[in-house]
């Protein structure tokens, strides 16, 4: 027997083969857009500049950021309308349980397929923020796999919920109120010490400030307290490990009745 | 697609008092079969009998509530994963990947039983010249009309060399054509020895195919045996058909009494069953009786489950 979840991963990877083009043209073009209107552009308005983030220039304070909430969103397609149309639509999760395969073969699948899918990602971006001078290659590459487990702390607990729902009527109410939110106000564009000071304690309890102060740290290279991060590797690796957990728990009950 | 060992007739699958409950509704109520390696086995009987929830038992991928079930000589509870190894199953529903193509569909299904991709790639090169679905090896499935999706779908069942294949209504929806190529491809199946169970609502495909078959209503089975020996215990040779002008069925309850061995009265039609349907329908003349249309046909699986139940099973 192949590795638990491995014949899935390839399942997806084979319909990737056949559909990566219709994503590869946003995939480029969002970090090129994002980076030059925001980072260059808005970055060139704000007055006192390098002083006020981190001692770097807009464009490089902005770039993990960026990097990490485009993990978020990418791991929340996935593990949304796909998903369903495995369970619901096509079915094809229950062609797959007719065979060798179990639930727990396809939630496990899904956590690999989707490490892959955010490294595209988050590994495109970075190329887009090496040519803007945003990053350097080395610090890139360690706040890499920092982007992709911010990604994760989103597509697992997501995944184990998408595989409760009957309809596709809570994804649009979870884009609206969670991720555009979290989008906006964890520390992607600006330091949260810039909310008010009662909300502050809120940024601190969702998942996107802390792949935002993680990749961002690791990113920059400075603010590498061992203890601040420590804090948000567990807070990310919690939310994967018990979203994972649950996840096996729904697809479970979803495909064996 | 193993030949079977000569002499060996443990069932493949043998139930007693299998039983399926989806909180108060019981979907199978206590039924007892046993399926001989090499036969052709049907499940028939109207939607929501329990036919469905039966295969699902068989297939391992629906834990039963109560009773006895073993598949392959195991115990599905137990040996899911290597029971559905040698499974080849036809659900319902094709659950194909429309975003994959028709060889890739076969492809990804081999490797979900660990095939590897060369022997994979053999076997699903000779599947699609069994189904005839060559021509559309690269097309993408959701390109395909109802009728090849479901020969798709028979193809990848096979892509395991199955023991046992599991086919739950592997015709309805199709057009005739349709559906006797995919009856032809599965007798074929049966010549090589790969032992069938089906389920299905329609009786002609029952008794194309099935060497044995059980007749469910209401989550039980209440008959079993051959087509033809239940043909014989349960209706008569032949059955004489009339129908009447709007209206005039209603008033001729006297009329018909006695006919035949037994009359049944359908909304739209009389049926008369009897050992000799012209002698009957001459009977009926003379009585006065003047149907808009008279038939003789031979007696079908459709009548034996109209007495069975009380109601046609197509409706």
């Amino acid at each position: 027997m192949a590795v638990a979840g491995v014949r899935h991963l390839e399942h997806n990877l084979l319909v990737y083969r056949r559909t990566w083009r219709g994503t590869a043209f946003s995939t480029l073009i969002s970090p090129v857009l994002f980076l030059s209107a925001m980072g260059l552009g808005l970055g060139s308005l704000i007055p006192g500049g390098v002083a006020r983030f981190d001692g770097v220039s807009y464009l490089a304070f902005l770039a993990p950021g960026l990097l990490a909430a485009q993990a978020m969103q990418t791991a929340a397609v996935e593990s949304s309308w796909p998903l369903l149309a495995g369970f619901k639509w096509l079915k094809t999760f229950q062609g797959a349980i007719a065979t060798p395969q179990s639930p727990r073969d396809i939630a496990l699948g899904h956590l690999y397929w989707q490490v892959v899918r955010l490294g595209i990602v988050t590994g495109i971006f970075l190329l887009v923020a090496l040519v803007f001078g945003a990053v350097t290659l080395p610090l890139a590459l360690v706040a890499w796999p920092a982007s992709i487990l911010t990604g994760l702390a989103f597509g697992m607990p997501l995944a184990a919920w998408t595989a409760t729902q009957q309809t596709e009527s809570s994804f649009p109410v979870i884009f609206r109120f969670v991720i555009t939110p979290l989008f906006l106000f964890s520390g992607t564009f600006f330091p949260i010490e810039q909310l008010p000071a009662v909300i502050q304690p809120v940024a601190w309890l969702t998942p996107l400030f802390h792949g935002v102060a993680l990749t961002r740290a690791l990113a920059l290279g400075h603010g590498l307290d061992p203890v601040v991060l420590g804090i948000h590797t567990a807070f990310l690796m919690g939310l994967v490990v018990v979203g994972a957990a649950v996840a096996l728990v729904t697809f479970r009950r979803r495909l064996i009745v | 697609m193993r030949p079977m060992p000569p002499g060996d007739t443990a069932p493949l699958i043998r139930a007693r008092r299998l039983t399926k409950r989806f909180g108060q509704l019981t979907a199978v109520d206590a039924i007892d079969f046993d399926v001989a390696p090499g036969e052709a086995f049907g499940f028939l009987g109207p939607n929501g009998a329990g036919k469905t929830s039966t295969m699902r038992m068989i297939g391992a991928v629906s834990p039963r509530t109560d009773g006895e079930l073993t598949v392959l000589g195991m115990d599905p509870d137990a040996h899911g994963p290597r029971i559905r190894s040698r499974l080849g199953v036809v659900p319902q529903e094709d659950t194909l990947d429309m975003e994959l193509t028709v060889f890739e569909n076969l492809l990804i299904y081999g490797r979900y039983f660990d095939v590897s991709y060369r022997e994979t790639r053999r076997r699903a090169d000779e599947l699609l010249d069994f189904v005839q679905l060559n021509e559309k090896r690269d097309e993408l499935v959701e390109r395909l009309s109802g009728g090849m999706k479901r020969r798709l779908t028979i193809a990848r069942s096979l892509i395991n060399e199955p023991d046992l294949a599991l086919l739950d209504e592997p015709t309805t929806g199709l057009d005739p054509q349709a559906r006797h190529l995919v009856w032809e491809r599965l007798y074929r199946l049966k010549q090589r020895g790969t032992t069938l169970a089906l389920t299905t609502h329609y009786m002609d495909e029952a008794e194309q195919l099935c060497d044995r078959l059980v007749v469910m209503d209401k989550a039980k089975i209440v008959a079993e045996g051959s087509p033809r020996s239940l043909i014989e215990r349960y209706s008569t040779r032949e059955v004489l058909e009339l129908r009447f002008p709007v209206g005039v069925q209603e008033t001729l309850d006297d009329q018909l009494e006695g006919l035949g061995d037994r009359v049944e009265q359908l909304p739209d039609r009389v049926l008369v069953y009897t050992s000799d349907g012209e002698a009957a329908a001459v009977a009926a003349h003379e009585r006065g009786l003047r149907p808009e249309t008279v038939l003789v046909r031979r007696s079908s699986l459709e009548d034996v489950f109209l007495r069975l139940t009380g109601r046609t099973l197509v409706e």
